[in-house]
């Protein structure tokens, strides 16, 4: 065949395989009409036994509940940034209707892949920024704070309390101030120190900061960073930690007082249903202890039964809106008040917290 | 600053164990770049390393087969590379980086079934006597069998490369390969073998991260050592005693960036998390001024291919 022979040869095979792609991309469109595609973005592992496992815990309630009527995708190990950004818009466009995604730094990534995909719906996890596409949940993790500043308020000997945290962000922040707060209701003494890892997962680095803040004195380590590196660090010293995100009793039998763990099934089902219903909206949910978002892990045993009762009362209280985590007084570090007995701060001034409370050692970084 | 004196003790100590996987990687190294071949797989080998001395210990429960089995892992990560630049001709650089990158992906996917798995530490030794003393015990004195090992590795690869014979074939090699053929040793096989030697020690550092420095699988666990561990061994300028000196300060600098956070001292965390890479950077600058230092002291043959020409 000559080459004029063989361009039309080619022209024509090309023009039936795109006639053959649309009909095919039309048929599987009717058939993938019936099924939901939702997707799912985490910052870390799955394996990684805290937070991003939790958030998957909540898709594998979402297939149990749906069955067939759903598929899922999920993306793990997406790094906060311009990757992200990638990895949602390649969910967008291949038929995902809804897509969660479940880190802070994903919300300005997030935001602009909304604004390409008016028709698809996302939810993006503990961030503030929404549109008629975007809306926003996190879990109320600083109620979980207050009971467990509680515990730690009774139980340190040193007086000093070790906190490893990851980056300096309101969430992060407020975690640390609901613990002080309940800590020095019970213990005026006591403070906390902090320090800032920089990362939401780096074993190492946890374990390390854990050390330095055990060889500081502190004897109750608490965690915002997602391995169970520092839970084992104070097994090792024979001290006492709190898990983070899920229960981490099994790297730290002894020293494990509880977690506060994050229960995402309620909120990812609810959300799927309202977009198969076609109630979809964009809103902010920020559920507590009250909402089923977040519980605590089981207690050690090791725990005085008074203070156990005390962490349950006050668990109670906040279920019932007696107790609220941030109720005045509340001094700042210098000593300042900044909210008087009787006044409550409001979701708004959590949302924007950036200072520490009195009893928290060092200064936040900027 | 009292407050800091006190916490020199625990400080000094908890250097020596974040010093230790950066020593073990960059000595199996220093051997490897004095026989001429650069290696630039060393966090794959570690990673590989690392999630197979912990799978093996697992399941057999015992550490020192962890630990055996982590450096054979190093060892066959090393005989990839070695067949692929040493026999196939391939390039060093290209497949020094092809090789951190499956070995990141190996171990993920090796690691899989074992994240959530805790193990016990491997045991500090506990020497009678000397780990009571008051200042120096538990600095020096309360370490596990592989942080002694590195520094017993040190004196060993010293006196191998410049006290032996052996060591000293093996430094012809790496300065000129056509001399060492010419006069009969054969290259390949003694480079095949300090790569060999590279991989298990790359495979110990591993071990060391996933059976004491954290007794846990995560991916990804070596955060960037392997890479640290090549620049020490540029920044030690490819001898054994100094690169001791370079992981120790490197070891310091991220352990008391982490005490000065915790003193509340006013310096912002995310300078002070720069600062081990910082230091690694400014003495490495320090050092490459001199360009006829490092021509010295650097192996002339380093990464050159070699082509017998029989």
């Amino acid at each position: 065949m000559n080459r004029r022979t063989f361009h039309k040869t080619l022209a024509g095979l090309a023009g039936a395989a795109a006639v053959l792609a649309l009909t095919a991309g039309g048929t599987s469109h009717a058939s993938a009409a019936d099924k939901l595609k939702v997707g799912f973005v985490y910052v870390g592992p799955i394996s990684d036994h805290g937070y991003s496992y939790q958030h998957d815990l909540g898709r594998q309630a979402v297939v149990k509940e749906f069955g067939d009527k759903v598929e899922t995708t999920f993306v793990e190990n997406v790094p906060e940034g311009a990757d992200a950004e990638r990895v949602v818009e390649q969910l967008a466009s291949s038929g995902h209707k809804l897509i969660f995604t479940t880190s802070f730094g994903f919300m300005n990534p997030t935001l602009k892949v909304a604004q390409r995909h008016p028709e698809v719906f996302f939810e993006h996890a503990t961030g503030y920024k929404r549109s008629a596409n975007l809306a926003t949940y996190a879990a109320r993790f600083y109620e979980g704070r207050t009971v467990v500043g509680l515990i730690a308020g009774k139980l340190t000997k040193s007086n000093i309390i070790g906190y490893v945290a990851s980056h300096p962000i309101p969430e992060v922040i407020s975690g640390i101030n609901a613990f002080t707060l309940a800590l020095r209701e019970v213990n005026p003494k006591a403070e906390v120190r902090v320090i800032w890892v920089n990362s939401w997962y780096d074993p190492g680095k946890e374990a390390a900061a854990a050390k330095a803040l055990i060889d500081q004195g502190a004897d109750v380590i608490l965690q915002h960073t997602d391995s169970p590196a520092p839970v084992q660090a104070a097994e090792e010293r024979g001290l006492w930690s709190v898990g983070q995100s899920s229960d981490m009793t099994r790297f730290g039998p002894k020293s494990h007082l509880t977690a506060i763990v994050d229960d995402w099934s309620g909120y990812y089902t609810a959300r799927v249903k309202a977009v198969m219903d076609g109630t979809w909206k964009s809103q902010d949910t920020w559920g507590g202890f009250k909402d089923k978002m977040l519980y605590l892990a089981p207690y050690n045993p090791a725990i005085p039964k008074d203070v156990v009762a005390l962490a349950e009362t006050a668990r109670q209280n906040i279920i019932e809106g007696k107790r609220h985590p941030f109720q005045g007084p509340i001094k700042d570090q210098s000593g300042k008040e900044i909210l008087a007995q009787g006044k409550t701060l409001t979701d708004e001034q959590i949302l924007k917290m950036d200072y520490y409370v009195e009893g928290v050692q060092g200064q936040i970084p900027r | 600053m009292i407050a800091v004196f006190d916490s020199l003790a625990p400080i000094l100590a908890a250097m020596i164990t974040a010093a230790t996987p950066l020593l073990l990687a960059a000595l199996g190294e220093v051997v490897t770049e004095k026989s001429g071949v650069l290696n630039l797989g060393v966090e794959g080998m570690m990673l590989v390393g690392a999630v197979s001395g912990f799978a093996v210990t697992v399941t057999t429960g015992s550490h020192a087969m962890g630990i055996l089995m982590a450096a054979c892992a190093g060892v066959v990560m090393a005989l990839i590379f070695a067949f692929l630049t040493l026999t196939l001709l391939a390039n060093q650089v290209a497949t020094g980086l092809a090789l951190t990158l499956f070995g990141t992906g190996l171990s993920a996917l090796i690691g899989q079934g074992f994240v959530g798995t805790p193990i016990p530490r491997l045991p500090e030794l506990n020497l009678p006597g000397l780990s009571d003393l008051p200042f120096i015990g538990p600095i020096l004195f309360s370490h596990d069998a592989l942080v002694y090992l590195g520094l017993a590795m040190v004196g060993a690869v010293s006196w191998f490369l410049y006290d032996t014979r052996a060591g000293l074939v093996l430094r012809a090699i790496g300065e000129s390969h056509e001399a060492a053929h010419a006069i009969g040793f054969s290259v390949l096989g003694i480079r095949y073998l300090a790569v060999m030697f590279g991989g298990a020690m790359a495979g110990l550092a591993g071990a060391y991260l996933s059976l004491a420095y954290t007794p846990m699988w995560a991916e990804n666990m070596s955060s960037g050592r392997g890479w640290i561990a090549l620049a020490l061994v540029v920044f030690a300028t490819w001898k054994p005693g100094r690169l001791l000196l370079g992981a120790w300060l490197f070891g310091f600098v991220s352990i008391a960036e982490l005490h000065v956070q915790g003193l509340g001292l006013r310096v912002p965390s995310q300078f002070l998390s720069m600062l081990p890479y910082l230091a690694t950077i400014f003495v490495l600058v320090l050092i490459s001024r001199d360009a006829t230092r490092i021509r010295l002291n650097a192996p002339a043959c380093l990464g050159k291919v070699f082509h017998p020409d029989a």
